[in-house]
């Protein structure tokens, strides 16, 4: 069985350090702009922190893939060329890319550097991968989390370049680089800002009967009675009010955590040369001790013994959690 | 040049007899230059009306419509692969990609690309343009500074470009089918629930205020855009073809209104008067064009 690279969040530089010396792989982060789609007040890298944070894993023997995954509009495209170029400076092991105008600039810029497909580009089908590798000569695809194993299969067999997967953390229930719904609520563009539910528009408006409503903006995405713990108001896991619904429900999905662990070794042996954490926004807790757990597991595997999988179910301990498309397709 | 009129693909899931009669009046009586046909939401829904297309084409056509065939947006298991694969060999009609798969079976052959497609910038434009693509419908999200920008990039490529000015904004597409989940069923075993609700299933808050729209697969706006007061300045930009989506309302009527705006024989105030006179199921919206929340509706003077 091959080997699979942990690919880690690293939100900062010192998340950066806390996942390389948990047992990453591969860390991914970005730079403090609009150039990937976690830019979050707070999070991210100046050019000498990246410059450094490829210095750090690189001594460690793990590789830094830099997310350069946003869709630049027209007019802004400078800023985006300027990451890409930064990034091959800095001596990043991948580019991580979503938009076809970047993808073609990187490919042409800076041909030896990688290229690996970011799940903002939403490709689903062998097709749509393929026309990645054919044009841009992409190295790997971040496959959207849509698919179950047995269909990662039958995709693995049909493309000619490597796949990597989210095993662990957010889910996301739209169309990775197909969703306007922080931009209809907020004027901020998952897509072309990199921001998804801005906490600078969270508001908790705690009612008289000590209820709270969370809102984002103009609109209220959930209600939590008084004794609840309110959650973040994530606009595709709010409950909504439909025609024939007695109650708000989660119209789109409840607030869950992807976790994969259970599936880790189906997912090995189907050929799946990269893991994905999801969780740059996360603290440095919890990136050591999610990407200690996931080091142990694939180790586990890899020495052909069962993997201690309790470790993982337990750090979503409180949370639910779900084997989301993967497991089945009941879930689509 | 005098901007076209253009009616993007019927998104949600009208009955097959109510398609075919939406489009026989609208060649007979709308006047729009363009007409997308095709189910671009849910490869599901297609067998209800594959056998009537030969027949709304031709009728179309001979009512002096172009009749562009527009593709599905979602393309993961075999039959949609399939469907996609054949999409890309039709050439009777020019075609209309919304999904990457395509562009890797068209292969360089001519075609347009769709709103669902991501294409925010010039450079991205230009390398489609280089591989065939002789057309684009800019994403519904794009604020004004970057529609001006694409129309310039799209004039110097010899590429037209075309705008959404009214109807429900698309704002997600998922794999998950969130008609079938409201009735508590799968996508598998959705009995296609979503054809009760010819304008979308409304959505609304937990203090009941409206907000999105399911369609199947894909999440809509509650609101409706409406650029009418914005397509003086398209046309400046050099913006060729303004697209209204068809929704349950009078379309005859909206797409005479929008004809009307582009030639200019009414006037932006007078445009306002006759779309509330229809009042219709949704309020406008013109937020994204002014680079705020796309729910919002801003005068002709507002930021």
């Amino acid at each position: 069985m091959k080997r699979p690279e942990l690919v880690c969040p690293a939100g900062t530089p010192a998340a950066l350090r806390t996942a390389v010396d948990a047992g990453a792989d591969a860390v991914y982060c970005g730079f403090q702009n609009a150039t990937n789609a976690r830019n979050f007040p707070g999070l991210n890298f100046t050019p000498a922190e990246m410059e450094q944070g490829v210095a750090y894993a690189h001594a460690r023997g793990a590789k830094v893939l830099l997310a350069v995954n946003s869709f630049p509009t027209a007019g802004r495209f400078d800023l985006w060329r300027e990451a890409v170029d930064a990034g091959a400076r800095f001596g990043v092991d991948a580019l991580i890319v979503a938009d076809i105008g970047v993808a073609a600039y990187a490919a042409e810029a800076h041909p030896d550097l990688r290229l690996h497909l970011s799940v903002q580009a939403a490709a689903s089908s062998p097709e749509a991968i393929r026309y990645y590798v054919r044009e841009f000569g992409v190295r790997r695809v971040v496959l959207p989390r849509i698919l179950t194993v047995s269909e990662i299969k039958d995709v693995k067999k049909e493309i000619p370049c490597e796949i990597e997967t989210f095993i662990f953390g957010n889910h996301g229930l739209m169309v990775e680089g197909r969703c306007s719904l922080t931009n209809y609520v907020t004027g901020l563009s998952t897509n072309m800002d990199g921001v998804c539910s801005p906490a600078a528009q969270v508001h908790y408006d705690k009612e008289a009967d000590g209820s709270v409503a969370t809102r984002l903006g103009d609109f209220t995405i959930d209600r939590f009675g008084a004794g609840e713990q309110a959650g973040y108001p994530t606009i595709c896991k709010g409950r909504y009010h439909a025609a024939g619904r007695e109650d708000a429900y989660y119209a789109f999905e409840e607030p869950i955590s992807l976790n994969l662990a259970t599936l880790l070794p189906q997912l090995m042996a189907a050929g799946v040369e990269a893991f994905k954490i999801e969780g740059r926004q996360r603290s440095r807790a919890y990136v050591r001790q999610v990407v200690g757990a996931f080091r142990g597991a694939v180790d586990q595997v890899l020495a052909g013994e069962d993997p201690e999988l309790a470790d993982l179910v337990a750090l979503t301990e409180g949370q639910k959690q779900t084997q989301g498309a993967a497991g089945s397709k009941k879930w689509r | 040049m005098t901007g076209k009129l253009t009616l993007g693909p019927i998104v949600y899931h009208w009955e097959a007899e109510e398609k075919r009669d939406f489009y026989a009046r609208i060649a007979d009586e709308a006047p729009v230059d363009t007409v997308y046909v095709g189910e671009v939401i849910c490869s599901k829904r297609t067998p209800f009306f594959d056998a009537h297309m030969p027949e709304v084409i031709e009728r179309l056509e001979r009512g002096g419509k172009q009749v562009v065939l527009a593709s599905l947006s979602e393309v993961v298991i075999r039959r949609e692969r399939n469907m996609m694969a054949d999409f890309c060999a039709i050439d009777s009609h020019e075609i209309e990609l919304n999904n990457t798969a395509g562009l890797f079976d068209i292969d360089g052959r001519a075609h347009r690309i769709g709103p669902l497609m991501n294409v925010y910038n010039e450079r991205t434009l230009g390398w489609l343009a280089g591989k065939g693509a002789s057309h684009v419908t800019l994403p519904v999200e794009v604020p004004r500074a970057v529609v001006g920008e694409m129309a310039r990039a799209a004039d110097a490529l010899g590429v037209g470009c075309e705008v959404q000015v009214f109807g429900r904004a698309s704002l997600a597409v998922s794999a998950r089918c969130y008609h079938a989940r409201a009735h508590k069923r799968t996508k598998d075993n959705c009995q296609f629930v979503c054809e009760k609700d010819p304008d979308g299933m409304p959505l609304s808050t937990v203090n009941g205020q409206s907000f999105l729209t399911v369609n199947g697969i894909q999440t809509l706006s509650h609101s409706y855009v409406d650029l009418s007061g914005e397509i003086d300045e398209m046309v400046n930009m050099g913006i060729g073809h303004f697209r209204i989506m068809p929704q349950q309302a009078d379309m005859v009527a909206v797409a005479g209104i929008y004809a009307d705006r582009i030639a200019g024989r009414r006037d932006g105030e007078e445009t306002a008067a006759r779309l509330a006179a229809l009042k219709l199921a949704a309020p406008l919206s013109n937020g994204f064009w002014h680079g705020r929340e796309g729910h919002r509706r801003f005068g002709p003077r507002a930021a």
